[in-house]
């Protein structure tokens, strides 16, 4: 069945810090299956708004309408909290710039992968294993490292198992701020190929803070344009990378061909 | 100690004492927050423990203080030498004719009855601490009894040992709804906290909680569908009362490492032999049956 309502909708989504402005009058829709990359330079607002989205931060204006499973579109921050607690936990995915804030370093990579799981009232250890195996092997971890610490893996593969610990609950709506970001950039490459192919075989929704343009290129269908909190451009990725319509898009496009 | 009120506490900290049990008894196994005083005792000397029996016992009462499932430890004998001063109530070694029983690490063999209480001795009262050190999201874990997480700790002990490792403080659901430490009791003494016809009643002193465990009221043990809950099991019977159902210690009985079994529960060994039953060498311990007779 073609999706006749949007999965995200946001409006006028505003955030201030204070007096200073995080991101201000966003609004935008999220069809399933879509990605949209929210790119711009540091401090225009990408982790604030992002953070609203996916409800880790409340806005101070403006709403993000998600379309339930059970219920259709309802505002988030209408939402009750065991409700939007327990979406972000199933039917979301949030994966954080730096590995360590979105695992548990104290547990092994199979708990961090199982937990979802268990949270929402699996138990039966055996199953939870056995997914918990695959997921290892679908992000290109070796099995045998599913009883080790997480401390004991490379920045690469911490990322890895965030993304698999995400992802072991089949979300809908997977939230990233600069995946890539923490990582060297020899393994940056593998991670982002890895990302794609996960994201296409899934048919993700997914929206990806970055501002790397070539993770943006690869990844998004469709870009939003930051500039001091408020989206300046917006449009498919390859026309406003290609061809920028916005003075400072075209200033951010020729930064990173011209360093 | 001349100049102390009785039980040690003055009036108005014991009615705040009861006031917070009170509550812990309306909603079971919810932790609640209590001005935790200082009491004439180390905190490792299970002072929460202590300020709740203080706030319960009244002159018809009889005590009894067990650690390590015996009455003769130092803290025992200390906790019990406390209350026998400071209230003047009687004391006793034999579960049967106590009132309330204050404990650390076991629960009695014997059944408890309707008329007693058990006041436990809790080191740390949270049972998602080690997942999570915020106290504010903790609460809010509870509120929303969002416990599938907890899980995560058996997963460990599965994929690390086996099966299900952890012996002690064995994580339990009060009543379908609060999940609960039990204190450092063995999870053979799991079972018994289910549907207990005594009140149950828990005390932390450093982290300032008190819990409770009304009777009757189911005590749920968290387990995995294809690892169920179980309780530690020996091979042999305890070596002073041949009992094959309680909890044993292992004892060292001579300098050529020779080390026999027998219950922890010393009240609950001493009444079998009374009665009669013998186990393989009741003589182990240099210690007449009819010592512990009454
Ligand atoms: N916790 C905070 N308190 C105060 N101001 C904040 C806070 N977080 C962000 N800001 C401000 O809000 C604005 C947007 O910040 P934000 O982190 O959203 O930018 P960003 O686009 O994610 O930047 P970067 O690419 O460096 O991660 C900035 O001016 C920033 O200083
Ligand atoms: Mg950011």
């Amino acid at each position: 069945m073609m999706a006749a309502t949007p999965l995200l909708q946001v409006r006028g989504l505003t955030r201030r810090y204070g007096a200073r402005i995080g991101c201000r009058d966003v609004s935008f829709d999220l069809w399933p299956g879509e990605v949209l990359g929210i790119v711009g330079e540091s401090g225009s607002g990408k982790t604030t708004l992002l953070k609203c989205l996916s409800a880790q931060l409340e806005p101070d204006a403006g709403q993000v309408v998600y379309a339930t499973r059970d219920e259709g579109p309802r505002d988030i921050f209408a939402l009750s909290e065991p409700r939007r607690r327990l979406l972000m936990r199933t039917d979301w995915g949030i994966v954080h710039q730096h590995p360590v804030e979105g695992l548990r370093m104290g547990v092994s990579a199979g708990a961090n992968v199982g937990e979802r799981l268990m949270a929402v009232g699996a138990r039966n250890y055996g199953r939870i294993r056995a997914s918990a195996l695959d997921w290892l092997g679908r992000v290109e971890i070796a099995r045998d490292r599913i009883d080790d610490m997480p401390r004991t893996f490379s920045g690469g593969m911490l990322q890895r198992l965030q993304i698999a610990r995400n992802l072991v609950s089949s979300p809908r709506l997977v939230f990233m701020d600069e995946p890539t970001g923490s990582l060297d950039v020899s393994v940056q490459a593998r991670l982002l190929d890895l990302l794609h192919g996960l994201v296409a075989d899934l048919g993700l929704s997914v929206v990806v803070v970055t501002h790397d343009l070539a993770v943006a290129r690869l990844l998004a269908h469709r870009l939003m344009v930051m500039r001091a909190g408020s989206v300046v451009e917006e449009g498919l990725t390859d026309q406003v990378l290609d061809d920028p319509q916005h003075a400072y898009t075209q200033l951010l496009v020729a930064s990173i061909l011209h360093p | 100690m001349d100049g102390y009120n009785f039980a040690y506490l003055d009036e108005q900290t014991k009615r705040m004492i009861r006031r917070a049990i009170l509550k812990a008894v309306a909603i079971p196994g919810y932790q609640v927050p209590f001005a935790s005083r200082e009491m004439p005792l180390p905190y490792g000397w299970g002072t929460g423990g202590i300020q709740v029996t203080a706030a319960i016992i009244g002159l018809a009462d009889t005590l009894k203080v067990i650690d390590q499932g015996a009455d003769d430890t130092t803290n025992a004998v200390s906790i019990r030498r406390f209350f026998a001063r400071t209230t003047g109530v009687a004391t006793t070694e034999r579960t049967a004719d106590a009132t309330i029983i204050q404990t650390r690490h076991r629960i009695p063999e014997r059944s408890l009855r309707a008329d007693q209480i058990i006041v436990f001795q809790v080191p740390i009262p949270e049972p998602l601490r080690w997942l999570e050190p915020r106290e504010t999201e903790t609460r809010k874990m509870h509120a929303l009894s969002e416990y599938g997480a907890m899980h995560v700790k058996l997963y460990e002990d599965v994929a690390r040992h086996g099966r299900i490792a952890t012996a002690y403080d064995y994580p339990v659901m009060v009543g379908g709804r609060y999940l609960m430490r039990p204190s450092p009791i063995p999870k053979f003494d799991n079972p018994k906290l289910d549907r207990s016809p005594a009140l149950q009643l828990f005390g932390a002193g450093r982290e300032k909680r008190i819990y409770a465990v009304p009777p009757h009221t189911e005590v749920y043990s968290l387990d995995f569908e294809d690892h169920p809950f179980e309780v530690q099991k020996w091979e042999q019977a305890c070596a002073l009362c041949g009992a094959g159902d309680s909890f044993l210690d292992e004892v060292i009985v001579d300098d050529r490492g020779g080390r026999i079994f027998v219950c922890s529960d010393s009240d609950h060994c001493g009444e079998r032999r009374a009665a009669g039953h013998v186990g393989a060498q009741p003589d182990a311990l240099g210690q007449p049956a009819d010592k512990v007779a009454p």
